[in-house]
């Protein structure tokens, strides 16, 4: 690809920078609605498991200033982004602490929450079950006993009579004879914990249903044309009558994709109709009732050649969804294929089972799978290199997949600098080089992983475009991803305006609105640069062969002389051709003879994947082409730690992903940044912590810690490679998700190399690295 | 119980109807059309709706509007009366926000920080940021801007 690019791969400040430093950015709470506004407020579920006997509203129904209070008898609709199994409220029980029962709307929040607790409801307790394992034991209370009646997306497999909402299998060459022929055999069983998104503004909702049957909602949200068709599904609605529009939002990774509460905000807004209804979460149910991250407990066994070639790859993982699979049996779908790491292995078997618990429902977060189940491949090739004598880093780039290699669905694998970031890594962190402490009682180690991760995405996703021109020649373009702070707006800016020949300063990008903008699936999956990205390289396309055919008709210079540069239209064959966008792209040109030649300039463009395919066999996961292309990378950790409290101090990081072409690369490198801080906070201290009842003990920041400025290390190091992605835009795939990756098997791997003990149990507190440290049962040979 | 609370915003007289219990964040954004102090937490434990109280940094979302009374309340919309700040033009040329929610609480803290030690040194200036919380950034940019404000403060004592 040897294009002389001006604006894509040059760094820029990103576009709504001003409108963030400034406090101008107008967030869904931020947005006045008048005096007619209601606010809204929901009862939660004491019990993570309980028949509902009966709800009397009659009490605060009562309460003056209460316009009305709503339940599962009113709406009791079920709703799910793949898998149907969540209701607006239920109507038969509860399956997770904090599940909402009933809605409030009334003219304060104040007179709502005193409502709420006027309502009475009588349960009956079931049993609950808070362990995976648990939860698919022979005999276990079934979670979803209708499961088998629920609407269902065709690729996924729901197992009724069990708590197994989807399984999936891969059964890739021959298992029993790869381990047969494997010299050496390293297993290792890994727990993975809840955590939660904690985005620092809860999720919001403002509803109106007006009264010539409209509904309008403004939503902080990653997935406003999604939430539209779920929305006009289970409410009856025509996708026309409903709008959603995503103001600026205040933090996503992943907890705003698909739809949770603002089915409930719209439920109370149809109660009342005329009205705008807010709902907002608080701190509390945010951390219930927004979903947090798959919890995860997973076996993983390796055979491998004395050369340290993997041969056989056994991986069986038990995914703690929570209450609802309705968005986490995609979190299982995908992890399912791609379970195996960034290798090549011959002869694989997984079993993804999607398990109901009375723990909090798990949609997706950041990572979508690949952080949990990462954790446990790292840590047993880390294990594996020790007992193997090959070092850690090099095992890996035995193994590291290569272009036209088969993945484990058996597809070839995309062209990829898997072996180029893990080099990177291992330089910049100094892999090899011994560092020693200033400090008697402290050791200094390192740790290291590879990865990948593949948008996870029906076959069939989806973006589009508008670009249109103004008068002076700037451009809005109108697109449905949202800027969750990764800088997707910058990013379509550039890729509009190298196309276009335009300087940044005249191109604005808007934030979805559903009546107004064009579809798009979701802002999910790290996959809008690729997809969204296409579509805007299109519209731009398409605006430019408009422009061009109008010079052409108005002054009878063939197209194939003309280029677009500087804000207008140049041409080859004469140097003092120059004519400004502002001149024509409205007004059109004007003749000899006075007429005029043009009109308003436009462009449209849309992309879809139409090489993929998620019918694959149910028995072997083969047979389709589930996932567009794989990112990978590696990071890598050096800790400080003290012998005798296990008190670690992460000094340096360095982390390297191949995102085929960094459209704006300083604000690649801080998603880099961002993320590894993110999955820092996993790595160490971050864990939903549940008593035997499933109420969550620390539902707040004092105990549910996540990383300040204080505790982040000092020295990051974000290194971007660039392979060209074939059908990405300029090259470009994503990689904002990935970067959380590495981060808790690199620290694990640190540990174990510096202690000798292997913690396979996330988060990797202090605590356990100062129990486990002189524990054989935790040791590991160094 | 209903107070007719007098105090200072952003340089201005208010006066304002506000109930005992009514907290200082939901008047100033529900009442007073400050908007760019956030909730968060409404518990003091992430930093978002930061605000000064006669020059010291104070979580809104604690406080009782009552306490106030007579008192200055600055927010993010008083410090850049004249257009950006030193501290808001290094954070704009650092790329220091991803979402953008916490970025009132952090001026606003800096603001507190840069006007007492005007050149702090790294470590002091990530304690006194600790209680802004931001899940986006991995805070480097942050660090790289106020270091910039720093440096540029300790090269004009000079």
């Amino acid at each position: 690809m040897k294009e002389n690019l001006k604006v894509v791969g040059h760094n820029a400040v990103r576009l709504d920078i001003l409108e963030k430093v400034t406090g101008t950015s107008e967030y869904t709470d931020d947005i006045p609605f008048g005096p007619n506004l209601l606010h809204m407020a929901v009862l939660g579920s004491p019990y993570a498991h309980a028949e509902i006997i009966s709800i009397d509203t009659t009490e605060a129904k009562k309460l003056p200033g209460v316009k009305a209070v709503i339940t599962g008898e009113d709406y009791p609709e079920k709703f799910g982004l793949y898998l149907k199994d969540k209701s607006i409220f239920p109507v038969d029980r509860v399956r997770q602490v904090g599940e909402q029962v009933a809605g409030v709307i009334a003219v304060s929040y104040e007179i709502a929450k005193a409502a709420v607790k006027l309502i009475k409801v009588e349960y009956k307790e079931l049993p609950v079950i808070l362990d995976p394992y648990d939860s698919v034991k022979e005999g276990a209370v079934l979670i979803h006993p209708d499961l088998g009646n629920y609407e269902i997306e065709p690729w996924l497999e729901a197992q009724p009579g069990t708590n197994i909402g989807h399984l999936r299998r891969i059964r890739k060459g021959d298992i029993e004879k790869g381990f047969a022929e494997a010299e050496y055999i390293v297993e290792g069983e890994y727990h993975i914990p809840h955590v939660a998104h904690t985005c620092i503004e809860t999720h919001i909702s403002v509803s109106k249903f007006s009264l010539d049957g409209r509904l309008t909602m403004w939503n902080s949200t990653q997935s406003p044309h999604t939430q539209r068709h779920i929305m006009a599904q289970s409410l009856g609605m025509a996708h026309k009558d409903i709008r959603v529009i995503a103001p600026p939002i205040g933090g996503g990774f992943g907890g705003k994709a698909g739809i949770s509460m603002e089915v409930m905000a719209a439920a109370g807004a149809k109660s009342c109709p005329g009205h705008p209804v807010k709902l907002r979460w608080t701190r509390e149910e945010e951390f219930y009732n927004s979903s947090q991250r798959t919890g995860l407990r997973n076996k993983v066994k390796i055979g491998f050649r004395k050369n340290g070639k993997i041969i056989a790859f056994k991986h069986e993982m038990f995914w703690d969804v929570g209450a609802s699979a309705e968005y986490g049996s995609n979190v299982v779908n995908a992890t399912g294929f791609s379970a195996t790491g960034p290798y090549y292995i011959p002869n694989v078997y997984i079993d993804s089972h999607a398990c109901y618990t009375n723990n909090p429902t798990c949609s997706a977060y950041r990572g979508f799978g690949y952080s949990e189940f990462s954790f446990g491949i790292e840590s047993t090739m880390d294990k594996a290199a020790r007992i193997m004598g090959i070092d850690a880093v090099e095992l890996r780039r035995i193994n590291a997949i290569k272009e036209g290699e088969g993945v484990a669905y058996d597809v070839p694998m995309n062209p990829n600098g898997l072996v180029e970031c893990i080099d990177k890594v291992a330089e910049e962190i100094g892999w090899g080089i011994e560092e020693k402490s200033d400090d008697s009682n402290k050791i200094i180690a390192k740790g290291f992983a590879s990865v990948w991760k593949a948008p996870a995405m029906p076959a069939n996703e989806s973006s589009s475009a508008f670009i249109k021109f103004s008068e002076d020649g700037s451009i809005n373009i109108l697109v449905s991803g949202m800027d969750l702070g990764q800088g997707f707006i910058t990013a379509m800016a550039k890729i509009a305006a190298e196309v276009l020949g335009l300087t940044l300063d005249k191109v604005r990008v808007e934030l979805p609105d559903t009546d107004r903008n064009p579809y798009e699936w979701q802002t999910v999956a790290s996959h809008v640069t690729w997809s969204c990205g296409n579509a805007v390289k299109r519209a731009a396309i398409d605006a430019k062969s408009k422009i061009l055919d109008t010079v052409q008709r108005a002054h009878f210079i063939d197209k194939s002389q003309l280029y677009l540069e500087d804000n207008g239209v140049k041409c080859t064959t004469q140097d003092s051709f120059f004519i400004p966008f502002s001149d024509f792209v409205i007004n059109g040109i004007q003749t000899e003879h006075n007429t005029w030649v043009g009109g308003p300039i436009l462009g449209s463009g849309m992309f879809m994947p139409e090489y993929t395919n998620a019918m694959v066999d149910p028995d072997t996961g083969l047979g389709g082409n589930p996932m567009v292309h794989y990112t990978v990378g590696a990071g890598a950790v050096t800790v400080e730690i003290d012998k005798e409290t296990g008190r670690m101090k992460v000094l340096k990081m360095a982390e390297a992903f191949d995102l085929g072409k960094a459209i704006n690369p300083d604000l690649s490198k801080d998603q880099i940044v961002g993320g590894f801080v993110q999955g820092l906070g996993t790595a160490l201290w971050e864990e939903c912590i549940f008593d035997e009842k499933g109420r969550m003990l620390n539902d707040g920041f004092t105990d549910y810690k996540i990383p300040t400025i204080v505790d982040v290390p000092r020295d990051m190091n974000p290194i971007l490679v660039e392979v060209p992605q074939p059908d990405g835009p300029y090259g470009a795939r994503g990689h904002s998700e990935h970067t959380m990756i590495p981060v808790m098997p690199a620290v694990a791997n640190a540990v174990a190399n510096g202690l000798g003990v292997r913690i396979s149990d996330v988060p990797v507190t202090s605590e356990k690295v100062a129990m486990r440290m002189n524990d054989p049962k935790y040791r590991e040979e160094m | 119980m209903n107070h007719i609370l007098k105090f200072n915003l952003n340089g201005d007289p208010v006066e304002v109807t506000v109930k005992s219990n009514e907290k200082l964040l939901d008047v100033l954004r529900d009442k007073l059309g400050a908007v760019s102090v956030k909730f968060g937490c409404g518990v003091a434990e992430c930093g978002a709706c930061t605000v000064l109280i006669d020059g010291l940094s104070v979580r809104s979302c604690i406080t009782f509007a009552v306490e106030v009374e007579g008192k200055n309340v600055v927010t993010l919309e008083g410090l850049q009366a004249d257009g950006p700040t030193k501290i808001q033009k290094a954070f704009i040329k650092h790329n220091a926000f991803q979402c953008g929610f916490c970025a009132p609480g952090f001026i606003v803290s800096a603001t507190e920080l840069i006007s007492k030690n005007p050149s702090p040194s790294e470590e002091e200036m990530r304690h006194a940021l600790a209680g802004n919380l931001c899940r986006c950034t991995g805070y480097q940019n942050i660090v790289n801007a106020m270091n910039e404000v720093a440096e540029d403060n300790r090269k004009g004592d000079k």
